[in-house]
């Protein structure tokens, strides 16, 4: 089955979202989700990594295929992303020393962050091209900085409302999630 | 029981129980709410990934000596990736059925926190042996909390446990609980019952000791 560009952005971006449907990147979505001013470059950051690893996963595919070394994916994939995320933190560092700060230790741990190594295990898996790649990297970034900002602004509120004592923590995040995921449902068959 | 019997049991059970990666560090959420769906995904969901942990964690343990201390993150993410690669390709000649429900999760266990956590904490710094008996007690308190889960979402979301149906034909499954928001609900619940079961003994502790000073 052949997906245009624009329904396979709508997909990863609404549908099918990485964090609220399919569960990628949660570590990051529970962890710097506490501040808006944070959770917003941590997307960027992020879908930039992604974009950068959906490429660089996609001329990597080629030569493993033309070597018959697909064994090595996995281990590739995984070089190719600390890579990108060492140059992000390199950027960042001299750009933005503030925002480098505020990030700490989630930046590095991008590395670890399924949803980029998600992204290409599945434009593999689904053997999208070249465009088809790049637009499902692109709108799995967008959909990840967007669960991330709904639900940093949703917990910035929180902070000033009255919760019981025993919900207060990760417990009340979870819950926050799930009723975020419940609604990003009515978003299903959007891209067809 | 002699003090290292002690000390053994005591890395193992630590795992298990009082730093359970699940429900008390809160890691490696991503495999955990997707694969949950059903307890027999779950179960070999956390089979597979306490074998990537107890072997990596040799591993690394083994090289401790020898990783310069700059690269030792690339080291760690190799020697995972090549086990979580081992455990894919032996899943897949197990049984595809299997394999296709797991979906890209078996590849995913190579960015599960707990695995590079373990890896840095503790196997880096200890031998051989120690570091793999706390790796299987991770592994298999990762497990625990996988089941729990996957329990839960089955029995409501389908009416069955390993498949079998439970409830007579009236049950109308809550499908809500096996599909996505399920998932954060049902951790969500774990959560709250543990921090509940916490403040209980907590509030026990407090009372025994006003009633011993009162005697006193």
């Amino acid at each position: 089955m052949h997906e245009s560009a624009f329904q396979i952005f709508i997909n990863a971006l609404l549908a099918n979202n990485f964090v609220l449907a399919m569960f990628l990147g949660l570590c990051p979505f529970l962890g710097v989700s506490g501040r808006l001013d944070t959770a917003f470059p941590m997307g960027v950051a992020t879908t930039f990594v992604m974009l950068v690893a959906s490429l660089c996963a996609y001329g990597l595919n080629l030569l493993l295929g033309y070597f018959h070394l697909e064994f090595l994916r996995l281990i590739s994939y995984i070089v190719i992303i600390a890579s990108a995320v060492q140059l992000v933190e390199m950027v960042l560092k001299k750009y933005s020393p503030k925002l480098f700060r505020a990030l700490g230790i989630y930046l590095p741990l991008i590395t670890t962050n399924c949803a980029v190594l998600g992204v290409a295990l599945f434009q593999t898996a689904r053997e999208y091209d070249f465009v088809q790649s790049v637009t499902f990297s692109v709108g799995g970034g967008a959909g990840f900085t967007l669960a991330l900002v709904l639900m940093a602004s949703v917990r910035e509120r929180l902070t000033l409302s009255n919760v019981p004592d025993l919900a207060q923590g990760t417990a009340l995040s979870l819950m926050l999630a799930g009723i975020l995921s419940l609604s990003f449902m009515g978003f299903a068959g959007l891209g067809g | 029981m002699n003090p290292s019997a002690a000390g053994t049991w005591d890395e193992f059970m630590e795992g298990v129980w009082r730093q359970n990666p699940v429900f008390v560090m809160v890691l490696g959420m991503c495999p955990t709410l997707a694969v949950t769906v059903s307890v027999v995904n779950a179960l070999s969901m956390g089979v597979s990934t306490m074998l990537v942990l107890i072997a990596s964690c040799g591993l690394v343990s083994m090289m401790r000596n020898i990783t310069p201390k700059e690269v030792r993150i690339a080291v760690y993410i190799v020697i995972i990736a090549t086990f979580v690669t081992v455990v894919d390709y032996a899943i897949q000649a197990i049984s595809l059925k299997l394999y296709d429900a797991l979906g890209a999760f078996i590849q995913l266990i190579v960015v599960n926190c707990i695995i590079l956590g373990r890896a840095e904490a503790h196997a880096a710094k200890n031998p051989p042996l120690p570091a793999m008996i706390n790796a299987a007690g991770m592994g298999i308190g990762f497990t625990i909390g996988l089941l729990a889960l996957g329990t839960v979402r089955e029995v409501l979301g389908a009416g069955t446990l390993f498949g079998v149906t439970l409830f007579g034909a009236g049950f109308q499954p809550w499908v809500i609980m096996v599909l996505p928001p399920g998932g954060f609900f049902v951790l969500g619940a774990w959560l709250l019952f543990f921090s509940w079961l916490e403040r209980r003994k907590l509030r026990r502790r407090q009372a025994k000791l006003v009633e011993a000073t009162q005697n006193a």
